[in-house]
């Protein structure tokens, strides 16, 4: 195990010289410093058939230290490699991203602006190494989501190896995701589905009504836009426990991103998606359609409501029948709801009546 | 027998009164809404104020003060120092409408017809039954006059209902209190705030004070103490003169020939033109004028413009002159770049008049929004109505993308800048009644689009200046900054000596690159030179390498010149852009530290700021 770490300290140290070196080069060649990486926008992503997730196509974009934005995010990647390379790859030790971003604070005028820049240098180094954040010893600040049900796994800790049980040994939050998944070993369980899920209201109510016992379901609670950990969790339960997974949000187009980053891949982190996306999950809900059939109470659609659906319409991810005739139908009845608007139709409803009209719907129970 | 009917409708009959028909409509004279109606009345109050000030050489010293009176209602007060009215004539001035000095003369005035304050006083009047009151003082030494007016709207005369004298703190002025049903609003173009702010814009002769509802004073300041040119007055022109003024004027001139008539009523006729005015209209100069028939003023007409006669004059115009709309600009805006115009004065239908314009550019200005619209008629700002007026059309016939500005849907321009403008004339074509809008006469809108044209260049200079200003700081930035930390950043991280980036700042900079490098050759050392063009041009120069040490197999051979103890061997090159050359010798018998320690290369013929890897020298190569 240690020596196993000790490999991927190492590999991951060659990567990072190996651009700082590259850039070196270019200097002692006489060029002027330049780095190659993928344009990250919808237009540059791309169907990979063989792994049935969204990835970067082709379209390369250009940082060369020509412009002074350019020269910048050279510099700036030179010093977070730097920091990486001394001090987390050779002294053992790590940062989250927030981090990062303080220690940016001593770099004068390499220093990040806000943080989403250094979260977006990091991914820049995912990018061009092949590697993942947690081999630069780079850990997120977002807690990982929860889980609920009959799922027994093995997490390894800093003090030692713990057997937990998903429903028996937590509170009524669930189980934590740690930030490093793969730290935990699935071990058994007893699931027909899992139902992931946007908000932590529904989330709640789905245990309060004994629907996991009931339906036999593992509960997945998203937190909104979900994390790494959360969506890397979710390919693993699908893959390894040959579990489908069912998404259940909100009917609104940031609601469907978030369906579309579990199942597809999200735009800003591409790279990733073969690691993270699971091409099986389906989109179980609140679709525009069932705004109508069930008469739930809605709210109007804002502007940039439909500026976000009018701009999926012309993302790759959604660019299937089904989407299309959602989202035009919620463009025409100008509406959207969110999963608690089940409640008013009784707080049993949305156990007793939707989920299992849409799950037989479905084909998955 | 019954009589017959137009006896009958004889009875009804009747003349109206000017006053009874303005009762009617009101709307005409821009007291519609409540927010409208007291910009009107301000606006006509500052009018005159700033007219009168000018006429007696005073610099205007006017403050506007609105007051809540309860309900709908508000109190009015402006006071001016100008030279005050005697107080015979302040029932006619203040109550009777079309009563004024300006209507019979030909000179460029604020106002004209003589309507506007007292259209102002019968509004106050119909909405709260209220007199209007005024105080004015014309001599230092005597007690000013106050008086309580009403007008007789059936007769169009002024009723006192109360005069007396009273103390007043100012030395000479008039002081108009009004109330009436309006309102007071901030925050849009058509409120008094900017109403005032765009007159200081053009006035900036004059001291404006506003005290809002609330207390709250806010101070126009002057930028000038130099009075504006007063217009002179001047008689007609005889282009654009219509038949029946013509007929007019020859009915009751005091000339007994036509010559002379035609000499002194009319501007640029002399003796010589009136003669040659008769003989193309075939009439006798000795012509009595009350005896010329319908027939013949026509000829007179097409005789006007058959003979070849000057423009009218122009001292009849008071612009506000470039200067001055650059100082208004800058007093009332913060923005980067200010240009302004005066053009050269010009005609329509015989009514002298000139086009002024300013565009002021960048600072505080939304970068997002429409410019800013400041249209303004003898030196009156317009505040309504700028989607019928001559000005904006003017504005949206210019195709402002060529001068480096937004021009969203092809209509008013987009982005951080206001444009003025400013039409004087004796006589402004105004669209209606309410003087809002400059009507769209083809003589005029040229003018305005010459003159905007012509400011609109200047503008677009300076942002292609700034745009080459700022790729140089950022070209400058990079080579002086972020570089050398690349390459010590980098080399620190690799652990390898730093590489010298003087290469890669001459690429940047697009600069001609002079690269000395040595390497260890036998006993001495191989000197090699490289010699890169990044420029866009072609160079021809002379590298100068000075030092102690004979050189030997030198390619290409250098001219030698001995100077003394130092040896100067100098190459001619030509360099083409993007290409590059390399010279080579050996050094024989010296030492790493002497090697290490050569003097800089020296290239004469090329700018210093051009070259990276050498000295510069200016020179001449021929």
């Amino acid at each position: 195990m240690n020596t196993l770490r000790q490999q991927r300290d190492k590999l991951a140290k060659k990567a990072l010289l190996g651009i700082v070196d590259g850039f070196y080069q270019q200097l002692d060649d006489q060029n002027i410093p330049t780095l190659m990486l993928p344009t990250r926008t919808k237009n540059n992503i791309e169907y990979n058939d063989e792994s049935e997730v969204w990835v970067y196509g082709d379209k390369e974009s250009e940082r060369s230290a020509k412009t002074v934005k350019g020269a910048r995010q050279i510099l700036k990647m030179s010093y977070t490699a730097e920091l990486l390379i001394k001090e987390h790859l050779e002294n053992n030790r790590g940062s989250t991203l927030r981090e990062l971003y303080y220690i940016s604070e001593n770099w004068d005028i390499a220093k990040f602006n806000e943080q989403p820049e250094s979260d977006r240098m990091i991914e820049d180094l995912e990018i061009v190494t092949s590697l993942q954040r947690e081999d630069f010893h780079m850990r997120p600040e977002e807690d990982g989501a929860t889980i609920f049900g009959d799922l027994r796994l093995k997490e390894t800790t800093k003090r030692g190896e713990r057997i937990i049980h998903c429903r028996n040994d937590v509170g009524e939050g669930g189980y934590q995701i740690p930030f490093s998944v793969d730290n935990v070993e699935f071990l058994d369980h007893d699931a027909k589905f899992i139902v992931a899920i946007e908000t932590g209201g529904m989330y709640a109510r789905l245990i309060e009504n004994g629907f996991d016992e009931e339906h036999n379901a593992i509960l997945v609670h998203l937190k909104g836009q979900p994390a790494r950990s959360t969506r890397r969790t979710l390919k693993r339960l699908n893959e390894e426990m040959n579990l489908p997974v069912v998404v259940f949000t909100d009917s609104d187009p940031w609601s469907y991103r978030i369906f579309a980053s579990v199942a597809y891949g999200a735009i800003k982190s591409a790279h990733m998606s073969e690691y993270m996306a699971t091409p099986a999950a389906r989109f179980i809900g609140v679709q525009p359609s069932d705004i109508v059939e069930y008469d739930l109470s809605t709210d109007k659609l804002t502007d940039q409501d439909i500026k976000a659906l009018r701009s999926e319409l012309s993302d790759p991810r959604f660019d299937s029948e089904y989407w299309k005739t959602q989202i035009k139908l919620q463009l025409d009845i100008g509406k959207k709801a969110e999963q608690q608007a089940f409640a008013g139709k009784g707080l049993d409803f949305v156990t007793q009546r939707y989920l299992p009209e849409r799950l037989t719907e479905m084909g998955i129970i | 027998m019954a009589a017959p009917i137009a006896v009958e409708l004889a009875k009804k009959q009747r003349a109206i009164s000017i006053a009874e028909f303005f009762e009617k409509n009101r709307q005409i004279l821009g007291f519609d809404s409540a927010p409208r109606s007291l910009l009107t009345a301000v606006k006509e109050a500052v009018d005159n104020a700033l007219d009168a000030c000018e006429e007696a050489s005073i610099l205007p010293d006017i403050l506007v003060s609105i007051e809540d009176a309860g309900g709908d209602n508000v109190t009015l007060i402006v006071e001016d120092n100008g030279p005050g009215i005697v107080n015979e004539q302040i029932p006619k001035i203040f109550a009777k409408l079309l009563y004024g000095s300006r209507f019979h003369s030909i000179k460029q005035s604020r106002g004209q017809q003589g309507i506007g304050i007292s259209a102002a006083v019968l509004y106050s009047q119909l909405t709260t039954g209220k007199p209007t009151r005024i105080i004015s003082k014309i001599d230092r030494d005597k007690p000013a006059h106050f008086c309580k007016l009403v007008i007789n709207t059936s007769t169009n005369e002024p009723e006192i209902l109360e005069e007396k004298e009273v103390e007043w703190d100012r030395p000479r002025g008039t002081r108009v209190e009004m109330e009436m049903k309006a309102a007071y609003i901030k925050g849009r173009r058509q409120s008094v705030v900017e109403y005032l702010k765009s007159t200081a814009i053009v006035n900036t002769h004059a001291r404006l004070t506003l005290v809002e509802p609330d207390g709250n004073t806010i101070v126009f300041d002057r930028a000038t103490d130099l009075l504006p040119e007063p217009a002179q007055e001047i008689l007609p022109h005889p282009e654009g003169i219509e038949l029946g003024t013509l007929i007019k004027m020859l009915r009751y001139t005091d000339r007994q020939k036509l010559a002379p008539f035609l000499r002194y009523s009319f501007s640029r006729i002399g003796l010589h033109t009136a003669e040659e005015i008769c003989k193309a209209a075939h009439l006798d100069p000795d012509t009595e004028p009350p005896n010329i028939s319908l027939e013949d003023a026509k000829k007179l007409i097409g005789a006007f413009k058959k003979v070849k006669i000057m423009a009218p004059p122009t001292d009849c115009l008071s612009p506000i002159t470039e200067s001055l709309i650059y100082k208004g600009l800058e007093k009332e805006y913060s923005v980067d770049f200010i240009a302004t115009v005066t053009r050269p004065a010009s005609v329509h239908s015989g009514h002298p008049f000139l086009v002024e314009a300013g565009i002021a550019y960048g600072g505080s200005l939304g970068k997002e929004d429409r410019v800013a619209i400041l249209r303004f008629a003898n030196r009156v700002p317009l505040m309504y109505q700028q989607g019928g007026c001559a000005i904006t059309h003017s504005i949206e016939n210019i195709r402002w993308k060529n001068y480096s500005i937004n021009q969203p849907g092809g209509s008013i321009p987009a982005g951080p800048a206001v444009i003025v403008v400013h039409v004087a004339s004796t006589h402004i074509p105004f669209t209606s009644e309410s003087k809002d809008a400059v009507a769209d006469v083809p003589e005029i809108m040229n003018e305005v689009e010459l003159a905007l044209k012509e400011v609109a260049r200047k503008l677009k200079m300076y942002l292609s200046k700034q745009v080459s200003l700022s790729k140089r700081r950022e070209k400058e930035e990079i080579i002086k900054k972020l570089l050398p930390r690349i390459a010590q950043k980098v080399s620190q991280v690799v652990e390898k000596p730093m590489p010298d980036i003087t290469p890669i700042v001459a690429k940047i900079m697009g600069n001609l690159l002079v690269y000395r490098t040595v390497s260890k050759n036998g006993d001495g050392y191989l000197v090699d030179i490289l010699i890169k063009n990044y420029s866009s041009a072609n160079m021809t120069i002379n590298l100068h390498d000075t030092h102690q040490y004979p050189i030997r197999d030198a390619k290409p051979d250098p001219k030698v010149i001995s100077l003394g103890k130092d040896t100067d061997y100098i190459w001619k090159l030509d360099v083409r852009s993007s290409s590059n050359l390399t010279i080579q010798y050996h050094l024989p018998f010296v030492s790493e530290d002497e090697v290490n320690s050569l003097p800089s290369l020296i290239v004469e013929g090329v700018d210093e700021a051009m070259v990276n890897g050498a000295k510069a020298i200016r020179g001449y190569v021929d």
